[in-house]
């Protein structure tokens, strides 16, 4: 379907606006939307997020310390300026290093999770397993009792207990 | 395996039949690995990627599983075979046109396929026809089970399974379905389709996963929040809750149109049917278009004489690269229309 304003582009963005009773269907394409100050919800592109979070003031940094987005991975040299360019980090250590930066980001991208809580391999160890079984059923138990579904939420308690 | 001989069947997976499969065209999942020893992607020199490709690749061969599995090199392959793999959904479109050592491991039946040195150093999937996202999630977890005793992933007590790109992190997993939805279309109420999935976090493609465009009414639907829910709960919430939900918008809009406006249902479809029966030159949208219009005949009983299989092969073989090398030569896009209107109409012939 093209764009009902410029007829050039596909149209994208449809709304349904019904004022008195009439149903008026517009099509656009992203150009027109905007200018037509169409804000669209949709997810933020990483990049845009990632520049924003970059340049969001850092704590006071001492007068020796170079500027954040100049600090290197020790391992593979990456730096935030150069990931906020290609949306890709260097090597596993990266989170770490970069953890402070990283974490915003990861809590935007992730709809507010920062914990994994699925698979473990079996290399990981029985500790790790039992620990992520356990953060698992604490996060079900919460949702459980957000709801109100407190049969759900006694039984998850008493695998919490049995675990422990 | 040779890669032109698979240019003249369908992929074997697709001929199955399944649950859902008047809306669902297939259920893929894919889980994203990488070595705890290498750097990701960007700070790889091509002798550390060749080393990831050596690893991977003889983990996977040596792996006990019922199918045959073939490496195929495709930093060595010429630009066809690539574009072919990435048109049967063996590779992505940016493993294809990448460069440096990198290459894809597939199981004979086409259902399994791991691509090394994608964006990740392992990226695994598995294909079924219609809605069985249960069966592909068991199958490439036991899979990924067997090779994790083989190579050390990247993993972190408290982020998961580590990825090049945060937006994976955690658990790795991409679960997506590939959907027709014409009626929702043809009623206006596609809108419901995307809040839906708005609602629920997800992401919405075309027809060939990130940046392409909906055509022809297929809509690839996939999550996008990958760590704080387990595998699992990502794959339940697709097949108990959003697909169910959405087949039925689907069924509902179908039996509006049916009921409703019969007459003029039938005639976009019959109309769809004699184009493609007639045609001379076919371009690759609109191929799809009137396919999809097609399609939608022979789930509502309009069209009885043409299996669905011939069609789902039809997406397959109408393909630039299928129909080059079919053709055994490159064509320009002139030939290729032509050569895709003679595939259709022989393939819809009236006997």
């Amino acid at each position: 379907m093209l764009c009902q304003n410029c007829k050039k582009q596909t149209a994208t963005i449809h709304l349904t606006e019904i004022s008195n009773g009439h149903r008026i269907e517009t099509h656009l394409c992203q150009d027109c939307a905007q200018n037509q100050g169409l804000t669209i919800q949709t997810q933020i592109p990483l990049n845009e997020l990632l520049s924003t979070l970059l340049s969001a003031p850092q704590e006071p940094a001492g007068p020796a310390q170079p500027p954040q987005e100049q600090k290197a991975c020790p391992r593979c040299g990456m730096t935030l300026q150069r990931f906020s360019k290609e949306m890709l980090l260097g090597c596993p250590d990266d989170y770490e290093v970069f953890e402070k930066n990283l974490l915003p980001l990861i809590l935007r991208t992730q709809n507010g999770h920062s914990e994994h809580c699925g698979k473990v391999p079996a290399a990981a160890g029985p500790d790790r397993k039992k620990q992520m079984r356990l953060t698992n059923l604490r996060r079900k138990l919460n949702e459980a009792v957000r709801r109100e579904q407190y049969e759900t939420a006694a039984r998850l308690r008493d695998e919490i207990r049995k675990l422990q | 395996m040779k890669l032109t001989d698979l240019s003249k069947q369908p992929s074997p997976w697709l001929r199955e039949s399944g649950p859902l499969s008047e809306v669902v065209i297939s259920s893929r999942i894919r889980l994203a690995r990488n070595l705890a020893d290498y750097e990701f992607k960007p700070c790889l020199t091509p002798e550390r990627k060749k080393e990831i490709l050596e690893i991977i690749k003889n983990a996977l061969l040596a792996l006990p599983l019922e199918q045959p599995l073939f490496f195929i090199d495709v930093e060595e392959a010429a630009p066809l075979e690539r574009d072919l793999l990435a048109e049967r959904y063996l590779i992505s479109l940016p493993h294809a046109r990448s460069d440096g050592p990198r290459g894809v491991v597939v199981a004979q039946s086409e259902h399994f396929s791991a691509m090394i040195n994608e964006e990740d150093h392992l990226r695994m999937q598995v294909f079924a026809a219609a809605q069985q996202l249960e069966k592909c999630f068991e199958q490439i977890n036991r899979i990924d089970t067997l090779l994790e005793s083989k190579v050390q992933y990247a993993f972190h007590p408290r982020y998961g399974y580590l990825t090049a790109c945060p937006t994976n992190l955690g658990t790795g997993i991409r679960v997506s379905v590939m959907l027709h939805l014409p009626a929702l279309k043809m009623t206006g109420q596609i809108e419901k389709f995307f809040n839906t999935a708005r609602d629920c976090n997800l992401a919405v493609r075309g027809l060939f996963g990130e940046g392409s465009e909906a055509v022809g009414d297929f809509y690839q639907l996939s999550n996008q929040v990958t760590l704080g829910v387990s595998e699992m709960e990502i794959v339940e919430n697709f097949s108990a809750t959003i697909v169910p939900k959405i087949v039925d918008y689907e069924r509902v809009a179908r039996r509006k149109l049916l009921e409703e406006t019969p007459e003029a249902i039938d005639d976009k479809i019959q109309r769809s049917l004699a184009i493609l029966r007639s045609a001379r030159l076919v371009s690759s949208q609109e191929a799809l278009i009137l396919l999809s219009h097609v399609r939608l005949g022979i789930h509502t009983g309009r069209i009885t004489d043409i299996p669905l299989s011939k069609i789902n092969e039809l997406f397959l073989y109408i393909q630039p690269a299928h129909l080059q090398m079919q053709a055994g030569r490159s064509l320009t896009p002139d030939q290729r229309d032509s050569l895709r209107a003679q595939i259709i109409r022989t393939a819809l012939s009236v006997n």
